[in-house]
């Protein structure tokens, strides 16, 4: 037995046989040619162009149906390399000249091209050698008629072992609800696998960098999405004990659904706001059944991700839409967009990959005051979709008060702007603060002259008032939500807002974790916003908590030195409840 | 042979998308063209080559054009750059 350990992308337990997605490496030797077969040779590498063209526009369509419009800009791009000259007339050319085989010319020809890209510094560019590759994979498949191993031809259930899966493999495994769960080499808990993952509700695990060698097709496999583990042929004594988990994950689901349409009330009585975090238009018909107390953080990256250039103000207004139609009684918060300067290329801006650490680095609210463009575009396109006056705008990584006047001028020129296009905007969205800088949190006083409410992103506020990067790994277990440095600061941002009589949120990992949702309460957040697939298991920990109790045991807990002494605490209230 | 210099003035650089768009209309003309950042030299009806100058903004590119339609052709590229790759 051999347990690894990777990144959990995506929650539940799978246990089944493993089905190894290889890359399709075909060894490529040169044939030579005679003369007179090599129009023949050419022309084989048309047909197979041809092949490859129609199954690229099969897949284009599926894709537009399944996975929408962004996933199937890619396959646009796919084409076009398809018409590049490089491959149209440079390997028909290289076969007539050196007489050899289309597999061979066209391999010589894509190495010589990846060639050129790996010299590119900049990683947007870098990157679009996978482009090449993946295109030029497919034309080889065309060329060499074996059977391809393909996720189409999945009989039974399996769980999907690949080095990397590709956004057509994706589509197959949404298609043929056949995988149970899936692992792979790379990826990292926000790659587009992972999220993928997350909204069909298939564990998967990632970033176990070389599983995808370690297993064959038909071997046993557990998928522990929960914890972030593979384990490659368990013994008999550890599949029973997976089994049982997996029942009672199940069991607890099922026990979870009764709390749909309820109230978020503590046992006492005292009703708070239970929300949720969205990231993502998928499965908004999930979302509308859960009946939640409105989307207390709508992530809009989505929109910005697998693509070249900025969504423009329609295109937002549409997606807008979406969810404003799902939900049109209840509170919807958008924040705008919190790009990375990592991620930021593909808007159109200079790579900042030589940013030494980024999460202190040019992200938020940041960057998009610095190209106000991106920021006016966001604006315009929440205030046009604010016909139902339920929307609400939310600015991320915010650390001054300057950055909320600039915000508030941007707000007001847009006002101006939509005035003078003759659409008068009725009511202007509320607009609030993401606290998450411990500094926002202690100027809060003043920026609540600003603003009319605050929510309070516990990943980042934990991570920044502790100085510790959870993603790295020597420091990752300092990590502490119960850290009693933590508790004071959501406290202090609790008491500074409710002074001004603004409500507070929590949209961060806490707000969902059954241990800190009683001492949140307690300390009197207004609102928890949750994942969707977290929300009723965070509305049954409100239902059985009291508010009275947790209102005495909070105030303890900030005079408490140690996050032990915390978690002990907690951990006695909760189980006399 | 004619040639011209061209400057990008869209924020985005020559991306995948005016990338595509210059590989297409170049491959209306019959001419050779070639795009030329520093000492580098592509064919501008090659996405992937003209993907591989990396071209953020700012960047000068010489449009070169050589053949029947080169002076057509030059022009016809030079103008995509001028319009920011903006085909609305």
């Amino acid at each position: 037995m051999i347990i690894k350990k990777g990144v959990p992308a995506s929650l539940g337990i799978a246990i089944g046989k493993a089905y190894v997605l290889k890359e399709e490496s075909i060894i490529i030797e040169p044939v030579q040619i005679p003369e007179e077969k090599l129009k023949q040779e050419i022309k084989r590498f048309r047909d197979a162009l041809e092949n490859t063209k129609q199954e690229l526009e099969t897949i284009k369509a599926k894709v537009l149906n399944v996975l929408g419009k962004q996933h199937a800009k890619l396959i646009d791009a796919h084409s076009l390399i398809l018409q590049d000259p490089l491959i149209t007339k440079e390997v028909p050319k290289m076969i007539l000249v050196e007489r050899v085989n289309a597999e061979y010319a066209l391999s010589a020809i894509l190495d010589k091209t990846a060639d050129e890209f790996e010299k590119i510094e900049d990683d947007f560019f870098h990157e679009r050698k996978h482009d090449l590759f993946d295109v030029g994979k497919k034309i080889l498949s065309n060329l060499v008629s074996r059977e391809k191993v393909s996720l189409e031809n999945i009989k039974e259930p399996v769980i999907v072992v690949a080095h990397n899966l590709y956004p057509s493999d994706t589509l197959h495994i949404r298609e043929s609800h056949k995988v149970m769960g899936f692992c792979m080499d790379l990826g990292s808990k926000s790659s587009h696998t992972a999220i993928f993952a997350q909204s069909i509700g298939i564990p998967a695990v990632v970033g176990l960098s070389d599983i995808s060698r370690q297993i064959q097709s038909g071997e046993a496999i557990i998928v522990d999405g929960e914890q972030g583990l593979i384990i490659l042929s368990p013994t008999q004594e550890i599949i029973e004990k997976y089994i049982t988990k997996k029942e009672e994950i199940l069991k607890q689901e099922r026990f979870f659904q009764r709390f749909k349409g309820l109230p978020a009330t503590t046992r006492d009585g005292h009703r708070i706001s239970l929300m949720v975090n969205v990231d993502s238009m998928d499965n908004i018909e999930e979302l509308v059944s859960l009946k939640s107390d409105g989307i207390g953080l709508l992530r809009t990256e989505f929109l910005y991700m697998n693509r070249n250039g900025v969504p423009s103000e329609e295109e937002q207004i549409k997606a807008y839409s979406v969810f404003i139609k799902a939900m049109p009684q209840s509170p919807i918060t958008i924040r705008t967009a919190d790009i990375g300067g990592d991620r930021a290329v593909q808007l159109g801006i200079k790579s900042l990959k030589d940013e030494i650490n980024p999460f202190m680095g040019f992200r938020g609210i940041r960057l998009f005051l610095k190209h106000p463009e991106l920021l006016k575009t966001q604006i315009r396109a929440i205030f046009k979709s604010n016909a139902a006056e339920n929307v609400k705008i939310m600015i991320p990584m915010l650390s001054s008060l300057e950055e909320i006047q600039s915000v508030k001028n941007v707000m007001e020129t847009v006002k101006q702007e939509l005035a003078e296009e003759c659409l008068e905007i009725k009511t202007i969205p509320q607009i609030g603060v993401m606290v998450e800088v411990p500094a926002a949190a202690l100027i809060l006083d003043s920026l609540l002259n600003e603003i009319d409410f605050v929510s309070i992103g516990t990943n980042d506020l934990v991570q920044y008032i502790l100085a510790v990067d959870r993603i790295n790994q020597y420091v990752s277990e300092l990590y502490d939500p119960y850290h009693p440095a933590v508790l004071r600061i959501i406290n202090l941002i609790i008491q500074t807002s409710h002074k001004k009589g603004k409500p507070v949120s929590v949209c961060g990992e806490m707000a969902s974790d059954p241990w800190a949702i009683p001492i949140l309460i307690g300390l009197g957040v207004d609102a928890l916003s949750v994942p969707v697939k977290m929300c009723l298991r965070a509305k049954h920990s409100v239902r059985s908590m009291s508010f009275e109790k947790f209102s005495i045991i909070s105030q303890n807990l900030l005079g408490v030195s140690t996050s032990v002494e915390v978690r002990k605490i907690v951990e006695e209230e909760l189980k006399q409840q | 042979m004619f040639r011209k210099e061209a400057k990008i003035l869209n924020s985005f650089g020559i991306h995948a998308r005016p990338a595509g768009m210059i590989a297409s209309v170049a491959s209306t003309f019959e001419s050779d063209i070639k795009l030329i950042k520093d000492r580098m030299e592509v064919n501008a009806k090659s996405i992937m080559g003209i993907l591989s100058l990396a071209a953020g903004k700012g960047t000068r590119i010489i449009i070169e054009a050589r053949g029947k339609d080169e002076k057509e052709a030059v022009s016809a590229i030079a103008e995509i750059f001028e319009k920011k790759f903006d085909l609305e």
